[in-house]
């Protein structure tokens, strides 16, 4: 069955169509790469699932629950987490509290019990701690030990992006959104979160649907590729598919003069 | 990388060397003596150094208003002396003669111009525009002397403050901090002089009043020298090995520790006790404004410190808690009037207060920075004008108000002197402070920091923004009702014109300046900008005056306030301490050092 399912999506901003009919699913375990020039509506269609912006027509089911009009907060409590294409961290706040936060819609402590510190706040509180720095392992050392306490400014841009991946994981997601995960990355740390993505689904159970450019890490680790363009689904199938698939040669290069003529 | 480690200075030894050796720019020193030279004729001619004269420092040579005067080319001869920034990897700048020199000739330019006012208020009458342009403070400038021989002294008297701030610059630090403070001390003693011979007195120790202060007012030579080499010493002995305290109480076990808690919290406890016993009535008074004002501070540091919501209209919450106490209590409430008692009533008003929090809050839910600004600042003079209105008369009595408010009491023991006032206050203020700490440190607390520093991403992370900013003006609204219960039973009455805008303006600047986000800075802050200006009433009349110059400075010099929360400052040098992170950090790995600019971001 699948886990996300959007039927006939459709979003304009004014005479701008973003997004146009659009049909996708992915299954549970899989792992979906979405591609497309840019302004294909890439990155409209993950605003749009996560509940930045509403919908104008159309369906989307999240293991059979509608996601339109939620909150993005309801979005990410049902279990649908995302990264940002431009890296947002809370940057004045430590790392650990960077994934701390996370944890938000998963625990229940409020201002009463915050304040009288109950047995119940503080044994919540030491699992918070203890579920964002286990998170924070999966990128081996690189984001722990000292570093939790670093305020997330001073981390270099992959450190960056590995921590809005752990930010995203500490809200015990079912599946993930990563809007262009490696973009900025140099090649060897692009190989490296490459094998975290497929981890993430391998060892984590975690779905995955992203949007990314650099075509070696989609071929890596993609089940399936979607080709978006103009708001369009385009294309749909594997990689080899895909890439081969005259309509996306198109839609990235453009058409032959001699084609054009006739 | 390799940019970093090399350093100019020692390689190119010719030309750079000999200008990082003392090199200070006389003419410049001048233009800062004219900006001196003005700053000096501004706080002479609005009348501070005429008004001040009268109040001695150290009897018979200092008054407050030479103080004011030559603390102009004090500052200002420090400012021109100033050896230029060091930084990373050049040689620190060696100070020297020159240096004191720069210092005399801003201070010397800065009497030059004095000159001109000076010359002025003696041959021309401009008392229509300026009232204190007057022969008077010809008189004080001239220091009683002819105006020949006067103005001279004048000239003499800023060259060697201008030399003394420069030498500032000068002295190493090791004696520099042990002199200064020791001055600082001697000044502030002497400016604090009712509340120094109040503690003495209340401390039985009248005897010592005499010995330090002079029957006229101001520090005897004899006081000053005693306080100046009392703190003198102290300085230089614990700044070569300071107690490390802290790191002492960490280091014991947890019995050990639990011990000294216990015997922390008493010492405290007695100490708070001891206060308004031996401050008096006068001083327990401020105190007990003070402590009221700092209730406030706390709670809007939560909505403005913690959760990042500039709420400009605080004072609709005081005013709300002042005047439920005042209808539950009071026997002369308009309408009804149950006439609870204080205790009884605090429920109640605490939860009209968070009912108005909600009220004020669901409005502006996606509302931020400067527009949620005005609309909070509009519902602050809403709620002034509606507990004014005619249409609240019956129940508020318009502009009357409400008198007759019951002072609290516990069991048989009525409260209703300032200094047992005091205790209310104290504790209330402790329960607010224990409050902010605890919400600080637990899920809300973080809730409000995310949405402080990006709201859409806190919202995308699970955060629910609706309840955590409810949360936030509820608590803040919660805690300045205490404020308001408080300050309606102490007075007795409560008027609709207690409540103005100026009162949100001040508990702002209370945050500003103390230290955003860091609870032992708004009290610091609550202390110098609601508990200074009493003690000090000779600037009452230049209290507005001095909290813009204060903000002005604050903003330029320390814009993370006097004792700062460790993130705020983190957050305004940003930059700096991102670009040194940079250079310091550890490779990543083998591409990293390889690559020459960070990369950015494509889209």
């Amino acid at each position: 069955m699948a886990l996300l399912e959007i039927n006939q999506l459709r979003k304009t901003f004014g005479g701008l169509t973003a997004i146009e009919g659009l049909d996708l699913h992915v299954d549970k375990g899989e792992i979906v790469s979405i591609i497309g020039p840019n302004g294909a509506g890439k990155t409209t269609l993950f605003n749009l699932i996560s509940g930045l912006f509403p919908v104008d027509e159309g369906e989307m089911l999240f293991g059979g629950q509608s996601l339109n009009g939620l909150f993005p907060n309801q979005v990410t409590e049902l279990g649908l987490a995302r990264t940002f294409q431009n890296v947002r961290l809370f940057p004045n706040m430590t790392v650990r509290e960077n994934v701390m936060v996370a944890q938000h819609c998963r625990t229940k402590s409020g201002i009463f019990r915050s304040i009288l510190r109950t047995s119940k706040f503080r044994h919540e509180e030491a699992e918070i701690k203890a579920r964002a720095e286990e998170v924070l392992g999966f990128f081996g050392s690189r984001l722990v030990g000292y570093r939790f306490d670093q305020p997330a400014f001073v981390l270099s841009y992959a450190n960056r992006r590995r921590l809005e991946i752990a930010r995203a994981m500490g809200t015990d997601p079912t599946m993930i959104l990563l809007d262009e995960p490696t973009a900025g990355m140099n090649p060897s740390e692009t190989t490296e979160l490459t094998g975290l993505i497929g981890q993430l689904r391998d060892d984590h159970g975690i779905t995955i649907c992203m949007i990314e450019h650099d075509m070696q890490v989609v071929r890596g680790v993609s089940d399936r590729v979607i080709c978006l363009d103009y708001g369009r689904k385009i294309a749909e199938g594997t990689y080899q598919e895909v890439a081969t698939n005259e309509q996306v040669i198109e839609a990235y290069l453009g058409r032959k003069a001699t084609d054009a003529a006739s | 990388m390799a940019q970093t480690t090399k350093t100019p200075t020692a390689a190119r030894p010719g030309d750079l060397a000999p200008m990082r050796q003392n090199f200070v720019d006389l003419v410049k020193a001048a233009k800062w003596g004219v900006v001196g030279g003005a700053t000096a004729t501004f706080v002479s001619a609005i009348g501070m150094v005429p008004d001040f004269d009268g109040r001695t420092l150290i009897d018979p040579f200092l008054t407050l208003g030479y103080l004011v005067l030559f603390l102009v080319p004090f500052a200002f001869g420090y400012m021109a002396a100033r050896p230029p920034l060091t930084l990373e990897g050049q040689e620190p700048v060696r100070v020297g003669p020159r240096n004191v020199l720069a210092g005399a000739i801003a201070g010397m330019v800065t009497g030059l111009v004095l000159i001109v006012p000076t010359l002025v208020a003696v041959n021309f009458n401009l008392r229509s525009v300026f009232v204190n342009l007057s022969p008077a403070m010809a008189d004080t400038l001239t220091l009683g002397q002819s105006l020949g021989v006067g103005l001279l002294l004048l000239i003499v008297g800023c060259l060697v403050a201008g030399a003394m701030g420069a030498g500032v610059n000068v002295v190493p630090a090791r004696w520099r901090v042990p002199v200064m403070t020791g001055l600082l001390w001697v000044l502030t003693v002497g400016l604090l002089e009712d509340l120094a011979t109040q503690l003495l007195r209340g401390l039985n120790l009248d005897a010592l009043v005499g010995v330090f202060f002079a029957p006229g007012g101001g520090l005897k030579p004899l006081g000053a020298i005693i306080v100046f080499v009392l703190v003198f010493s102290l300085q230089l002995v614990f700044q070569r090995r300071p107690p490390r305290l802290k790191a002492r109480y960490q280091a014991l076990d947890q019995s050990e520790r639990r011990r000294w808690t216990i015997i922390l919290i008493a010492a405290t406890a007695v100490i708070v006790y001891l206060i308004p016993v031996v401050l008096g009535g006068f001083m327990s008074e401020i105190l007990d404004l003070v402590g009221i004002y700092l209730l406030m501070a706390l709670g809007l540091n939560i909505v403005i410190g913690f959760a990042g919501l500039l709420d400009l209209g605080y004072v609709a919450f005081f005013a709300v808690g002042a005047y439920m106490t005042a209808v539950l209590t009071s026997s002369g409430s308009p309408a009804l009037s149950p006439e609870l008692t204080f205790w009884a009533a605090l429920p109640f008003v605490v939860l009209a207060a968070a009912l108005s929090g909600v009220l004020v809050g669901t409005p502006v839910l996606r509302m931020r920075g400067d527009y949620l600004a005005i609309v909070t600042l509009g519902f602050g003079e809403i709620a002034r004008i509606l507990f004014l209105s005619d249409w609240f008369d019956p129940v508020f009595g318009g502009a009357q108000g409400i008198t007759q408010i019951p002072s609290p009491s516990i069991g048989p023991l009525e409260i209703n002197t300032p200094p047992q006032f005091f205790y209310p206050i104290i504790v209330l203020v402790f329960v607010a402070a224990y409050i902010s700490w605890a919400l600080a440190n637990s899920r809300i607390g973080r809730a409000w920091n995310a949405i402080r520093e990006d709201e859409p991403i806190a919202e995308a992370l699970g955060v629910n923004i609706v309840t955590a900013k409810l949360s936030a003006f509820v608590v803040g609204a919660a805690l300045a009702s205490f404020a308001g219960a408080l300050f309606a039973s102490k007075i007795g009455a409560v008027f609709p014109n207690s409540f103005s805008i100026v009162v949100s303006i001040i508990v702002l600047v209370i945050i500003i300046v103390g230290g955003m986000g860091n609870l032992a800075g708004v009290a610091v802050g609550a202390l110098v900008i609601q508990g200074l200006p009493q003690l000090l009433r000779e600037f009452d009349e230049y209290r507005f005056l001095l909290y813009g110059g204060l903000l002005i400075f604050m903003m330029l010099a320390k814009p993370e306030g006097i004792i700062p929360s460790r993130r705020r400052v983190a957050e305004l040098h940003q930059e700096e301490m991102g670009q040194d992170a940079w250079l310091t950090a550890e490779p990543e790995s083998e591409l990293d050092e390889a690559r020459t600019t960070p990369a950015t971001a494509k889209d």
